[in-house]
């Protein structure tokens, strides 16, 4: 009986702290996994307005990048790993036979895809060198724009017309997760080469730029640069921060970053207090069995067992329990956590993994509040006469 | 002498409150003796036959059990003496409950280290002996009173003491089972082993060689019959 409530109390104990932190970790890494889904290390800058004067030069002029700027940013700046104009429509006509939808139309560079976590599916792929050298006609479209106007049937290779201009599908988006955007989600878009969209609309400036920055470098520093190489071409002071205006996602992430480790102190906080309630719990079953275990040591010291062998066996008996209890709650934890996925709800909580360290770490708190809650008592019983020890209760 | 009691008191202390249950004892057996304590209740038998049985140590007084003075044994001397040259039973037959006739007499024989092979031979001869062969895998929620306490004393027997110690064995049992724990007891003597027993039953009583009387902490009379 006993035994069945220590090994229950550790089983729980075990199993909820178990249970509580694969789940926080899962939801943490779901959400992070989300918010990347517009592209990892990446910023956003469209034009802004000077508000500093700058070597005789007045405040108030707008400063609008253009496509040669990126290339030039491209060249100059080495804290970039991609960058990408532009150019947005925000309204055509995209009809294939007598589907037909108003959607934004892009026009980018080959990166943009990667940077932007745009991913084909498979059989198709994003705009590639060729077709911006050639300024081809070939778009690739998001997937639900693909579901809207093909349906179940297969998109990649048809034409479809944009303005009423054919265009080559070469790809679709595959299915993604994207909790942020600036100018609507990437799965209703379309997106054509840069050279193939200024041959249709000539646009002076670029929309916005697309820029991420290489994972080891701070996005500050490649914000610096633009600003270098943008003020020194259009004379401005480079710490004017008003002249272009970027957002920066990895700001975002760190805030999501920063939230998730106060979401993650937070669980450690219950973590702490399931594990001070099941230390409580294993603490007060040691403390019901102690009359019966305190008869039992009166009825073996007066067989003749030795102090230390009592105690010896009550070490070893709080061990086995403890560890059967923990092994088979960690057990328990980890088979909810491999079926949980099952029942498809990964879309929030994500995949929640257990982490095994820490598993031990509970079995090992909750076996050293076991012994202790129950050695003392023991040893108590055990430093008495025999019959003290048989008439305590 | 096996046992010899000289001036032994024991006093319990409850809160502020102390409680003399012996008052300077003096009592000597002889090995072989089969002798019966009797006095009303409270008088200190119980008191008595523990301290006889090394389960508590007296207050005041000297006792020697085979010539070595009691209160200079260590704990482990003691858990010895108490392992291999005294059996108790209890009133209450003090049995594991949740162990089976077989492994709750075993015990003594884990505690003095007998080997496995060893063991199992002896807690056979022993529970055949009380007549308890078929019973072996019972636990004592299986059993009726008189075969716990046939338990309990194959127990006692189980490092072959010289001492048998018990506390009204026949307290919790009906007479027919009373009867056949006092022919083992009688079978035990004949073998040669020291025998006391506590009761309240003047027939055993009167049964046995040597009766000792007890009232209020102090022997009234010790004598043999006859
Ligand atoms: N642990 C104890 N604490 C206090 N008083 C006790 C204790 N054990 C026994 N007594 C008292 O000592 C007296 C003798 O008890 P006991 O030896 O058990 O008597 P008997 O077995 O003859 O009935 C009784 O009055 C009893 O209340
Ligand atoms: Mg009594």
């Amino acid at each position: 009986m006993r035994t069945a409530l220590t090994m229950f109390g550790v089983f729980w104990g075990t199993c909820s702290i178990v249970l509580l932190f694969a789940f926080g970790k899962g939801i943490t890494e779901q959400q992070i996994k989300d918010q990347k889904g517009m592209g990892d290390n990446i910023a956003i800058i469209w034009p802004g307005v000077t508000s500093m004067e700058f070597q005789g030069l007045p405040t108030g002029r707008r400063i609008r990048p253009t496509e040669d700027d990126v290339v030039l940013i491209k060249k100059k700046s080495s804290a970039l790993s991609a960058i990408s104009p532009e150019y947005r429509d925000g309204s055509v006509t995209i009809k294939f036979k007598k589907e037909s939808r108003r959607r934004s139309l892009f026009g980018v560079w080959p990166e943009f895809g990667d940077m932007r976590n745009i991913i084909p599916d498979e059989g198709s792929r994003f705009i590639n060198e060729r077709d911006m050298a050639e300024k081809r006609r070939v778009v690739f479209i998001g997937n639900r724009l693909k579901e809207d106007i093909f349906g179940e049937e297969e998109a990649v290779g048809e034409r479809v017309l944009i303005d009423n201009m054919p265009f080559t599908v070469i790809g679709v988006m595959k299915v993604k997760k994207q909790n942020s955007s600036y100018s609507g989600r990437d799965y209703r878009n379309a997106y054509i080469p840069s050279s193939t969209f200024q041959s249709m609309y000539s646009r002076r400036y670029v929309n916005n730029v697309v820029v991420q920055t290489k994972p080891e470098i701070s996005m500050e520093v490649t914000k610096s640069q633009i600003f270098e190489i943008m003020g020194a071409k259009y004379k401005f002071d480079p710490t004017d921060r008003e002249t272009l205006s970027i957002w920066d996602t990895t700001k975002g992430i760190a805030f999501l970053k920063d939230f998730f480790r106060a979401f993650r102190y937070f669980l450690i906080g219950i973590g702490i207090a399931t594990l001070i309630t099941g230390g409580i719990g294993v603490s007060n079953i040691m403390n019901i069995v102690l009359e019966e275990r305190t008869k039992e040591i009166g009825i073996k010291m007066a067989l003749g067992a030795k102090k230390g062998m009592i105690l010896f066996q009550f070490i070893f008996e709080t061990l086995i329990i403890t560890g059967v209890g923990g092994v088979f709650g960690f057990l328990f934890a980890y088979g909810i956590v491999k079926a949980f996925p099952l029942l498809q709800l990964g879309d929030f909580v994500g995949t929640p993994s257990v982490d095994v360290w820490g598993s031990v770490m509970v079995i090992f708190v909750l076996g050293i509040v076991g012994l202790v809650a129950g050695y003392f008592p023991a040893k108590r019983a055990a430093n008495l006469q025999p019959v003290q020890a048989l008439k305590l209760f | 002498m096996i046992i010899e009691m000289n001036n032994i008191s024991k006093v319990y202390q409850t809160g502020n409150v102390e409680f003399a249950a012996l008052k300077e004892i003096n009592l000597k057996l002889k090995r072989g003796d089969f002798v019966a304590i009797v006095g009303p209740s409270g008088s200190g038998k119980s008191t008595l036959m523990n301290l006889i049985g090394c389960l508590d140590l007296p207050t005041k007084g000297n006792y020697l059990l085979d010539g070595r003075e009691v209160k200079h044994l260590s704990s482990n001397e003691l858990a010895e003496v108490r392992n291999k040259k005294i059996g108790f039973v209890f009133q209450a037959f003090n049995l594991l409950p949740y162990a089976t006739a077989f492994e709750n007499v075993e015990l003594p024989l884990l505690f003095a280290g007998v080997k496995s092979k060893n063991r199992k031979e002896r807690v056979h001869e022993i529970l055949e002996k009380v007549g308890l062969s078929d019973k072996m895998e019972n636990k004592p929620t299986e059993m009726s009173g008189g075969e716990m306490q046939r338990v309990a004393i194959a127990r006692a027997m189980a490092n072959d003491p010289e001492i048998i110690l018990a506390d009204e064995p026949t307290g919790n049992l009906d007479s027919k089972s009373g009867a056949a724990i006092v022919d083992l007891f009688k079978e035990l003597w004949k073998s040669g082993k020291t025998i006391i027993v506590i009761t309240h039953d003047e027939k055993i009583a009167g049964q046995l060689p040597r009766i000792v009387k007890l009232k209020d902490g102090l022997i009234e009379s010790n004598g043999y019959a006859n």
